[in-house]
């Protein structure tokens, strides 16, 4: 059997069918189970005290009030919680409870487990600490000039990372341009607001050994924290992913709670479950940061990229968490998107006394995507040039290695663009809607998967176990972590796919890293492409297992036969030598009870990317691409932006489950329409301005337009049935477009987000004054 | 703080409970009596995951106090499956997709039963000013607004198959 082309079956594949969420029927009915749906006998309640300064140093904690006060059972602080953690290794840089500084307001300082939500509240209000304030930071151009008072003593000028790559020759590049551009282009900050809030439970055993059930992406790098956070041995720590209420990347690192509860339960010897409240979930954010960027580009007079330079500062908050590869990534896929010969970036991750940002859906790719593609649509405009065929022009010719040894091999771009153009009327609607409605377009992509493990190690990034009972039903055992994308639905239906049974033959258990085989978790969009190709080659080897015997037993050639229906048989006398599927499953057990297999998926090593320093973040086997059009209408009195429509294609491979897929194609860009036009933190000397779903603005029925989706499918030849992401790609483009949208509209580009009402009104008032008349 | 004896129907369950007068809805449904199936998404009654329905009408129970809910009729989501069938509304939620986390569902579910009870054959608008305070942060809507279409076609599908039988 050859890679990617799995074998056909008799019964009608469940590869392209829109099945439902395995776990939808316990999502409708309430009977499914989130962390803090969970509990356990004798279980206290949790709570984390948070500073109040930005920063400042600890000078004392007093404990002792809250540790006599009635129905107390643990009172924890830094001096017992010494080590270091963070999700990278290059970041180490947290402890569980401050140890001697806080650095943000909302910072952990210690936290106490009581039998009561109120009890818990007395005793942190009951803890004195004693401290300095120091000066704080707020702002990244500030922060970098630092001497002194640093947020990090080995942070020089509070500069978290930074990294100056240079790929092709960019000063040649732009020697050979026609016209230049420099812009510079500001992204608020923006946090994922997941529906659910935190939660985590944990509980010792009497032998010591620990379980921890979490709202996690990450069980296997929680379990690797917890032992090393706890100098516990990791076959002692247990990680359960219950039902998980969205991520979008905030829940793709190791949050403090997850460390502070299980601190808790072992100094009160009982469980103990912290959930956080909304705000606190605001302040552990983990978010897109702040990003400024300066972008330069040359091209010749019909369009021909010709040199890229970027130079980009992100304000990262107080702690590095993902930071250093969010920089990477903002730099990197500049890349494997058009084909620019020379790229210049510049980036710098800086500190500053606020919450620590992270990895968020489109990690680190959003930002500078928005103004790149708004940087293109502005010379298309000066060049005359249609914003569609300056694409055109500058497509990729995959297969082919990009200047920064990213390999690109499915392109459904080209394909995405035209249908984009076709299904809005695009060259009938361009530059020819009245004053005040306008159209718009950009393009975007993302990984299916980082091609480099977090931790470097030789460990498989993906393995799925296969177990199958005398009865023929399978059982999946996945590490891959089901956050509500459907991660679980895909692996059964691959296996059932790939089996050739039915997908309610097929269940599966995920996520408990002390059941089921290793998977890195679900981040970089990586779960159907690598957890997806180790179920398939499980399948495959369960299947050779179980044709083989019915082969036996049938006296055929194991090549002559199919699994289809419910039987093996061979399709040439089937009447008369049919074989059930079970029995064949027991034939091929061969004495044993289960029939069992085992697939993994390793990104293969010409897809891990060059050597230079940096080069690992930005690699992956594949990449989605995404094209889109919107259109909208902008207000030119109150300067309110609607947007009508988006239309967005989506080139995910192959869509193993389109109902799935369109989802998150929706949903992408509906989080991408969010940080276009209303989301935003708002800070005010380090404290969060609006911590609350309706003050951050979430968007209602009423304010999400209709968004038409459609999916484009390249057929990735090392996908699992061709297939790519699905769930991050979308999310940048549709910021560009519904800019670009703005300026066909009112004839202003707003280069800062998100376009606000008085962004644009001010736009307006500067133009009308260039041009001394009204618009 | 004293305790009080009180008795709430809950999904035709009449739950005899000794509790603080100050409890929320919310937190009796959730931590005495077991039905986690009501959500708590935010601090603030602004995201809707908490929603049951008191005599049929949409209400937060994250901004009621369970004492003064004793004459009425309580449902929360896990008392809208009819024995081990699924509501229309589930059945279209599970096929159309409406459910991506699932934790803003049991509110959406609600929410839209109580709008398909007042108006069997409401308009996109109506739908979409019905749903308006139940957040959700995965979907962008499309699939829920589909879900809540599809359970209207199988709730106008439902008279004819009972008169089939």
């Amino acid at each position: 059997m050859s890679e990617g082309h799995p074998t056909t079956s008799a019964r009608s594949s469940p590869i392209g069918a829109r099945v439902p969420m395995v776990d939808s029927v316990d999502k409708v009915t309430g009977a499914g189970k989130y962390a803090d749906d969970l509990a356990l006998p004798g279980m206290l309640v949790g709570k984390v005290l948070h500073s109040p300064h930005p920063h400042a140093r600890i000078r004392s904690i007093d404990t002792s009030e809250a540790e006599r006060l009635p129905g107390v059972h643990a009172v924890v602080t830094g001096r017992e919680t010494p080590v270091k953690y963070g999700i990278l290794p290059v970041g180490h840089d947290e402890t569980i409870f401050a140890a001697d500084k806080v650095r943000y307001i909302g910072d952990n300082v210690a936290g106490v487990a009581a039998e009561s939500e109120a009890i818990a509240d007395e005793a942190l209000r009951l803890i004195q600490v004693d401290y300095e304030p120091l000066p704080a930071y707020f702002e990244v151009e500030a922060s970098m000039q630092a001497e002194q008072n640093l947020i990090h003593d080995d942070k020089p000028h509070n500069i978290e990372k930074e990294y100056h790559h240079h790929f092709g020759d960019v000063e040649k590049g732009f020697a050979a341009a026609d016209y230049i551009r420099e812009d510079r282009f500001e992204c608020a900050e923006v946090t994922h607001a997941a529906l659910e809030p935190h939660s985590t439970l944990g509980r010792f055993e009497p032998d010591g050994a620990l379980t921890v059930w979490s709202s996690t992406q990450v069980p296997y790098y929680l379990m690797k924290t917890l032992a090393a956070t706890l100098e516990m041995p990791e076959e002692r720590v247990r990680v359960v992913k219950p039902l998980v209420g969205g991520g979008f990347g905030g829940k793709s690192e190791v949050i403090p709670l997850e460390l502070a509860a299980p601190v808790l339960a072992r100094q009160a010897r009982r469980p103990v479950k912290i959930t956080y409240t909304r705000e606190e979930v605001f302040y552990a954010h983990r978010g897109r940061p702040r990003q400024i960027v300066e972008l330069k580009t040359g091209i010749t007079r019909d369009g021909k990229l010709k040199a890229v330079e970027a130079r980009i500062i992100q304000d990262g908050g107080a702690y590095c968490g993902y930071g250093v590869v969010t920089i990477l990534y903002s730099g990197q896929l500049l890349n494997a998107m058009y084909d620019i010969p020379n790229v210049k970036f510049d980036g710098y991750r800086v500190l500053t006394n606020k919450p620590a940002c992270g990895a968020m859906r489109g990690h680190g790719t959003v930002n500078t995507r928005f103004a790149f593609e708004q940087q293109l649509n502005r010379i298309a405009a000066v060049l005359g040039i249609d914003p569609v065929e300056i694409r055109r022009r500058n497509l990729l010719k995959p297969p082919c290695i990009t200047p920064n040894n990213l390999r690109v091999l499915s392109y459904g771009y080209p394909e995405c663009i035209e249908k984009v153009v076709e299904a809005s009327g695009w060259k009938a609607k361009h530059g020819k809607l009245p004053f005040g409605k306008g159209i718009g377009m950009a393009g975007s992509h993302y990984v299916s998967g980082a091609a480099n493990p977090i931790i470097r190690s030789t460990l498989p990034q993906s393995t799925v176990k296969l177990s199958i009972d005398r009865q023929g039903v399978v059982t999946i055992l996945s590490g891959a972590s089901e956050i509500g994308q459907g991660s679980d639905t895909v692996q059964v239906q691959i296996v059932a796919a790939e089996l050739g049974v039915p997908v309610d033959l097929v269940k599966i258990v995920a996520a408990d890293t002390a059941r089921t085989p290793v998977d890195l978790g679900s981040y970089s969009s990586r779960v159907t492409f690598m957890a997806g190709n180790a179920a398939l080659e499980a399948a495959r080897e369960a299947k050779r297992q179980i044709l083989s015997a019915a082969a036996r037993k049938l006296g055929s050639p194991p090549e002559s036969l199919v699994i289809g229906g419910s039987e093996t048989s061979d399709p040439l006398s089937d009447a008369q030598v049919g074989l059930d599927f079970a029995e064949a499953v027991r034939l091929a057990m061969n004495g044993a009870e289960t029939l069992t297999a085992i697939g993994t998926y390793t990104t293969p090593e010409e897809a891990t990317g060059g050597k230079f320093k940096g080069a690992g973040v930005g690699p992956s086997p594949a990449y989605s691409y995404s094209a889109q059009v919107a259109e909208v209408t902008v207000d030119p009195e109150t300067g309110q932006v609607t947007v009508d429509r988006i239309i967005a294609a989506h080139d995910c491979g192959k869509a193993i489950n389109p109902m799935t897929v369109e989802g998150q194609v929706e949903g992408s860009v509906w989080m991408g329409l969010g940080q276009a036009v209303q989301e935003e933190m708002l800070w005010e000397n380090g404290r969060l301005m609006n911590p609350g779903l309706l003050e951050y603005r979430t968007a209602s029925t009423l304010e999400s337009p209709p968004i038409e989706p459609i999916l484009v499918e390249s057929h990735d030849p090392e996908g699992p049935f061709g297939a790519k992401e699905a769930g991050e790609g979308s999310v940048a483009a549709t910021i560009p477009a519904v800019a670009h949208a703005v300026y066909d509209a009112v004839g202003v580009w707003i280069d800062t987000l998100p376009i606000t009402p008085e962004k644009i009104l001010k736009a307006l008032e500067a133009k009308r004054q260039s041009l001394g008349r009204e618009l | 703080m004293n305790k009080e004896r009180i008795a709430l129907n809950i999904n035709g369950r009449v739950h005899e409970l000794e509790i603080e007068p100050n409890r929320l809805l919310l937190d009796v449904l959730r931590q005495d009596l077991g039905l986690t199936g009501s959500k708590r998404g935010c601090d603030d009654s602004s995201c809707g995951a908490c929603t049951v329905l008191i005599d049929g009408s949409p209400q937060m129970s994250c901004l009621m106090l369970a004492v003064s809910y004793q004459d009425c009729e309580i449902t929360t989501i896990e008392g809208v499956a009819d024995g081990g069938a699924l509501d229309p509304l589930q059945q279209g939620f599970t096929v159309e997709g409406g459910a991506q986390c699932g934790f803003c569902t049991p509110g959406m579910i609600l929410t839209a039963k109580s709008l398909l009870a007042r108006n069997p054959n409401p308009t996109e608008q109506e739908i979409n000013d019905a749903l308006s305070g139940n957040l959700c942060r995965c979907t962008g809507y499309t699939q829920i607004l589909a879900s809540v279409r599809k359970a209207i076609e199988l709730l106008r599908e439902q008279p004819e198959e009972v008169e089939s039988r």
